[in-house]
């Protein structure tokens, strides 16, 4: 057999407890980070079965899903969000699990804390009931979303019984055009291969586009992995990497560090590795992205015409957006902003925002909330003084948590309403019953607000 | 898990492509802390007025001709969210089988956790399957998990299953039963995984 391995392969096999004759494998897991939504009914199942947690100091818990992102000190009004958190607190108080729940520090965006505490690093497996799990293979680690049946299964035995899945490789290479983020990077692809492009497949990014971008722009690309298909996406570890998670609180230290270090610098394809599938793109194709579909695949540049309905799906995605062929970008009645979620709510996202926003006042037709991905951001945003940036732009700052991604706490957008967002999901209902999502770059996001209607990119080149 | 080894049933047909977990069950109806109930909002948005809470009528749920333990969806069913709560919804409302020429990969996991099986099929299978059940809705279509076979009106088809997940679902075991007698295993392989983060591999 070939010894010719890709990063997948490495980090797979190195977690392969044993392999079921004719069947899956179980698989170890280093890392399982838990929230409140998928967590209860994996505790009551264990509960059920007289079973313990197997090992409870590998677990990580934080509220993010339902938390408000106004008066967060407050108890939460919606009785049912409220639950959901304080069952969260009692099993994990109840199992010995670390919470970062609502007011502590470390509070937020469960795939935002993980990487910005070092608790991410290169070469783990990392799972979480949450399909935006794949946000951490941008260190090179196996990392991808699981039903709460798994997540129980992880709680009692700390393994997974999976199928390898297949490997493809999707490359970048060339240079970027200006005002082009990790976002529209990702959204490109999507649209290109088609969201289930990456059905059965583990996805590395090569190319010299993300060895040159920064690890937020890595974490953008990985985690819209899921929105193509992929059970996850990876990045080869490498300087970028070790410099990122050296000195953060849960990173390795002294010797251990520089053990980690030497096996991380193993973890990258071998020259002759084959994969399953491959996908090439050239950097200077893409421009700055916007979807007008329902799905995240459904994108377009933002200086293109909404495009003619292939099919019966695409037909009923515009008449959910309200939207025809032939139409402009800059057409659509834009009146939300939303820059936020595990995509695009990290200090770097909020940084280029604000670049743009100085000195500027946001629309009149504009609603504009920026919603922190964790506690550690919001106060970055205060120490750099982004917030007066964004007070004096007329944007609205909130406190940490999924917020407008995916509706479960107030943060609703009206129905028929246009949000131009950050997040990773612009289905039917996503941000609220009948919202109408349109999926950007932060960069994007923060020149509508502006503009107060979807701009044309000039000076491509 | 409860034991699905044949089934034969007529089936509910919803051609739409690329039915995203959100659609199966809205994020707004995840908060509840048990597995049940999830049923009464599955498809919630299409299957009711959002503002008069009244059934849609000109959705396949709410179709008396259209009844059975059978979905039949579009390409690419169960994308987006891993939520575990849409297969509950599936389950809980009554369907023990989904069929689909494709499956999300999450979802087809979570199904098959709960006891629902995603059968497969070609894309011509199904579209002849779909016109089929839309037009004759009384037609039977039979669902052999030791045989991996489906069929209606003399066409038949094979669809892949893991075999050990066959099993599973033939005797109603799950993973966790099956995980929890491997800790040995699992510790031994804890310590060997310490030696090698230690020797730098």
């Amino acid at each position: 057999m070939s010894q010719n391995k890709t990063l997948f392969d490495k980090v797979w096999d190195a977690h392969v407890v044993e392999t079921v004759p004719d069947g899956p494998q179980v698989i170890y897991i280093d890392k399982h980070l838990i929230h409140e939504v998928t967590s209860p009914q994996a505790f009551a199942e264990l509960e059920a079965r007289g079973l313990e947690v197997f090992r409870p100091n590998q677990i990580v818990a934080t509220a993010d899903h339902n938390v408000p992102t106004l008066g967060q000190e407050l108890p939460i009004k919606d009785e049912l969000s409220r639950t959901q958190v304080q069952q969260l607190t009692e099993n994990c108080k109840k199992n010995n699990i670390e919470l970062y729940g609502l007011g502590h520090q470390y509070q937020g965006i469960v795939h935002i804390i993980a990487p910005e505490l070092g608790i991410t690093q290169p070469g783990m497996s990392i799972v979480c009931g949450d399909s935006h799990t794949s946000t951490h293979g941008a260190f090179g680690a196996i990392a991808f979303g699981i039903g709460t049946s798994q997540v129980a299964q992880v709680f009692a035995s700390q393994c997974l019984l999976m199928n390898k899945p297949k490997s493809m490789r999707v490359s970048v290479n060339g240079k970027l055009n200006k005002d082009v983020q990790a976002k529209d990077v990702i959204l490109y692809i999507i649209s290109k291969i088609g969201t289930d492009a990456g059905t059965g497949y583990f996805c590395e990014y090569a190319g010299n586009v993300f060895e040159e971008m920064s690890m937020e722009g890595r974490m953008t690309v990985c985690n819209m992995s899921i929105e193509m298909g992929a059970r996850g996406g990876m990045i080869a570890p490498d300087e970028t990497t070790f410099n990122y998670v050296k000195d953060r609180e849960f990173a390795p230290k002294g010797e251990e560090w520089t053990e980690k270090v030497a096996y991380w610098k193993t973890l990258k394809s071998d020259s002759d590795a084959v994969f399953d599938k491959e996908f090439e793109f050239a950097a200077e194709d893409i421009r700055p992205m916007i979807t007008y579909g329902t799905n995240p695949g459904m994108g377009i540049s933002i200086d293109s015409k909404i495009p003619t309905a292939q099919n019966e799906s695409e037909e009923k995605a515009l008449k959910y957006m309200g939207l025809n062929a032939g139409q402009s970008t800059s057409d659509i009645k834009v009146n939300y902003v939303f820059i936020g979620s595990c995509t695009n709510a990290r200090i770097e996202d909020f940084r280029s925002a604000a670049d743009y926003v100085k000195g500027k006042h946001k629309a009149e037709n504009i609603i504009a909330w920026l919603v922190p991905g964790s506690q550690k951001v919001a106060k970055q945003i205060y120490d750099e003084g982004l917030d007066k940036v964004f007070n004096d732009a007329g944007f609205q700052i909130r406190q940490p948590g999924c917020s407008a991604c995916l509706a479960m706490n107030e943060d609703k957008i009206p129905e028929g309403e246009y949000c131009v967002s950050t997040s990773n999901r612009n289905f039917e209902g996503r941000q609220g019953q009948g919202a109408r999502t349109l999926l950007a770059s932060p960069l994007t996001a923060a020149k509508v607000a502006v503009e107060g209607r979807i701009p044309a990119f000039e000076n491509l080149n | 898990m409860q034991k699905l080894v044949l089934i034969n049933s007529q089936a509910v047909p919803l051609p739409s492509e690329n039915i995203d977990t959100d659609q199966i069950i809205p994020a707004r109806f995840l908060k509840r802390i048990s597995k049940e109930g999830f049923g009464e909002n599955l498809f919630r948005d299409w299957r009711y007025n959002v503002h008069t809470n009244e059934p849609n009528a000109d959705f396949v749920l709410n179709n008396i001709k259209y009844s059975g333990e059978i979905l039949v969806a579009g390409n690419n069913f169960g994308c987006g969210s891993s939520r575990e709560h849409a297969a509950w919804a599936l389950t809980d409302y009554g369907f023990k089988v989904v069929v689909s020429s494709y499956f999300a990969d999450i979802f087809k996991g979570n199904a098959l956790n709960n006891g629902l099986l995603p059968v497969k099929v070609s894309e011509n299978y199904l579209k002849d399957l779909m016109n089929t059940i839309t037009n004759q809705p009384e037609t039977k279509i039979i669902v052999d998990v030791e045989n991996q076979i489906i069929s209606f009106n003399e066409r038949t088809e094979n669809f892949e299953l893991d075999s050990y997940k066959k099993i599973c679902l033939l005797n109603g075991y799950d993973d966790i039963d099956f995980l929890t007698s491997k800790k040995e295993a699992i510790q031994k392989f804890e310590q060997k995984a310490q030696k090698v983060y230690a020797q730098n591999l």
